[in-house]
């Protein structure tokens, strides 16, 4: 069995404020961008299961010729092998497109053996629309277990892992092959080390294009328009009193107000 | 988009800024304020550190390090100054002033010997080289080496230590021969737990507050000869290439600093609001920071230019001089503009330039003053200054063997 990663490249979040509209239309961002934070989570968990179970790792990311950093980083990480998906393959697409190239790119991948388990953040710090792998799961047409938390083993071809909803937990158990989403709270996320930092800058990743996949995606939406919304004026208020007790309360009082409690 | 300065870097040097930089982002920075404000010593990143290969990065993967090369060291130098001088002391003065001169001029049984723990963090090194007499004047030290049976006996004390009171292995430097002034200074290696070796923490520091500053007490240690680092009367070239070595780091690192008040200076201009428009619109505001730009744009050069020489093997006192130099000024500036860039604001530690502010100005002190430098550069370029070829040269980056 071996481990898919699906991953992105997001700009920092820390410069994603200052993304503007006509760069997004483009894709010529000028931010500085990174792997989406919560894909090294999927990251350090596939170089887990790797350390655990022996299987090959492989991340895969969608992009503009050449955008590889973020593949870059979970080579670093410690992933074997990446692969970048050239995004002329979707033509502009949607998401739906998106997760048809993605999972054609999986069933392409040659690790060796057949990969039988795909992992992917639970969401991108930029599109925010975290129905990606979901669609990767329809197209290959695997089970999803989404917000997993832990992985608790794997064994004779079913994977057992423990998933969060709102207000609860449960174990779950589903044969492979499966489509993961993971949640933060699954691992910490290691640091690249200086051995994976000098593999990846040496790694020259292949990128599959329209004919190495074979498919024609087509797109079931399209961006009819596009917009910043207003930046909301914050109002800072500082509360006086002789004692926090006093604080709080005059704070509380406030909440209540404007019916935030 | 590739900024400028990663273009003059390779993709593995862009690799390590990026690790480097979230190290301090997520590590150093949510502790370190507080570390400043208790002057307590930051003793849980060391293993962090450790693991991730910053205390033997540019030592060879054979004696335990991470087979990185300088210009490496430079960018991790930076990244950790990002958030606070007091980190990228213990990596410099660790690193920089003890594994390095053990890596150059050590024997093979030595550098087998004691690099392999200090790569691995397993122990913790500084440098004793300033006395409560004798800081820029080395050559006025008073620690005295005497030989006997083989070994040698050490009596003096050292002042200023970094990391003095944290450390277990002391690189001192004492006179064998003291009538022969620099010539009759030999370099020895110490470990904690001798007998008649002591150390203290100094107290009530203007600045690197969360790096442990101290003494060295040494009455009648007994070093054995296999201790000693370089061949007796050797102590001062020893020394000065020391100082090679971490002047890089304080350099690399002051531009860290120049960067951090440039961001938190822009960051806070682009807010904050006075006579109805932010203040980064007024022009006297932008001189401050366009100032810091000017310093980070010529700073990262100079260390770019240092870096590449030691990858190279080339002797580099003059440009590792002139980095230090210039960047330390240069982050002292920094620092000072953005206090008031941030106004009455950046005069409390509820923002961090303040701290580089206090940091900055002990940067223009240690590690060669800045009126040392300026002296030096003067004896370069009026042709009273020559740096002879040394016996043990610090060998160039050859990353087959090295990796």
């Amino acid at each position: 069995m071996n481990v898919a990663v699906l991953i992105k490249q997001t700009p920092d979040t820390a410069e994603l404020p200052r993304v503007t509209v006509a760069e997004a239309q483009s894709g010529q961002l000028q931010a500085t961008m990174v792997i989406n934070p919560w894909d090294e989570f999927a990251v350090e968990e596939a170089i887990d299961l790797s350390d655990r179970f022996g299987c090959e790792t492989v991340a895969i990311s969608m992009g503009r010729e050449g955008e590889t950093d973020a593949l870059k980083h979970a080579l670093a990480m410690g992933v074997d092998s990446a692969v970048h998906v050239d995004e002329r393959v979707i033509d502009g697409g949607d998401e739906w497109a998106t997760a048809e190239a993605l999972a054609a790119a999986v069933k392409k991948v040659d690790t060796g053996e057949e990969v039988e388990l795909v992992l992917a953040g639970k969401m991108s710090v930029d599109g925010n629309s975290s129905v990606i792998y979901a669609g990767v799961a329809c197209k290959l047409g695997w089970d999803l277990l989404v917000n997993v938390t832990r992985i608790v083993d794997i064994v004779d071809g079913k994977l057992i892992a423990e998933q969060a909803f709102e207000g609860g937990q449960e174990t779950v158990e589903v044969p492979l092959p499966v489509v993961i989403s993971v949640a933060k709270e699954i691992n910490e996320p290691r640091y690249p080390s200086f051995m994976g930092i000098r593999k990846a800058s040496r790694a020259s990743i292949p990128t599959l294009g329209r004919d190495d996949l074979e498919i024609r995606p087509s797109s079931t939406t399209r961006w009819t328009d596009l917009n910043k919304p207003e930046p909301e004026d914050v109002q800072v208020r500082i509360f006086d009193g002789a004692s926090v007790e006093e604080k709080v309360a005059q704070l509380a009082d406030a909440l209540m107000a404007e019916k935030v409690i | 988009m590739a900024s400028s300065t990663e273009l003059l870097y390779s993709e593995e040097h862009n690799l390590v800024r990026k690790m480097a930089y979230d190290f301090t982002r997520n590590e150093v920075m949510p502790i370190i304020a507080e570390h400043d404000r208790k002057h307590t010593f930051p003793f849980e990143l060391l293993p962090k550190m450790a693991q991730l290969g910053f205390l033997g990065i540019c030592l060879p993967v054979c004696y335990g390090g991470a087979g990185m090369d300088f210009l490496s060291l430079g960018i991790v130098s930076e990244a950790l100054e990002y958030g606070d001088s007091s980190v990228r002391e213990t990596v410099a003065v660790h690193l920089a002033l003890h594994a390095l001169p053990i890596f150059q001029w050590g024997t093979e049984e030595q550098k087998e010997t004691f690099l392999p723990g200090l790569a691995c963090g397993d122990h913790v090194a500084c440098f004793g080289l300033t006395e409560p007499g004798a800081g820029s004047d080395v050559a006025a030290i008073q620690t005295r080496a005497v030989s006997e049976g083989g070994d040698y006996i050490l009596t003096g004390e050292k002042m200023w230590i970094t990391l003095a009171d944290v450390a277990d292995r002391f690189l001192v430097f004492a006179k064998t021969q003291p009538d022969q002034g620099a010539r009759g200074i030999t370099a020895f290696i110490l470990e904690r737990g001798w007998q008649g070796l002591t150390t203290g923490t100094l107290e009530g520091k203007m600045g690197v507050r969360a790096s442990n500053t101290g003494w060295i007490n040494m009455q009648d240690v007994r070093v054995p000869a296999g201790h000693r680092l370089g061949e007796e009367g050797e102590g001062f070239k020893i020394a000065m290439s020391c100082l090679d070595n971490a002047r890089f780091g304080v350099a690399a690192g002051s531009v860290g600093i120049i960067r951090a008040c440039i961001d938190e200076s822009v960051k806070y201009a682009l807010q904050r609001k006075t006579f109805g428009k932010p203040i980064a619109e007024h022009q006297l505001v932008q001189q401050m920071i366009a100032q810091m730009q000017q310093d980070l744009d010529i700073g990262e050069l100079l260390v770019w230019k240092a870096g590449t020489l030691k990858n190279q093997g080339v002797r580099n006192t003059r440009e590792t001089s002139m980095a230090k130099w210039f960047c330390t000024e240069a982050a002292r500036r920094a620092a000072d503009n953005a206090v008031q860039v941030h106004g009455a604001y950046g005069y409390s530690d509820e923002y961090n330039v303040e701290r580089h502010l206090r940091n900055t100005k002990s940067a223009v002190i240690y590690e060669g003053t800045s009126q040392i430098h300026t002296l030096m550069q003067a004896a370069y370029t009026l042709g009273m200054r020559e740096d002879r070829p040394l016996r043990c040269p610090m060998p160039a980056y050859d990353p087959d063997s090295w990796q």
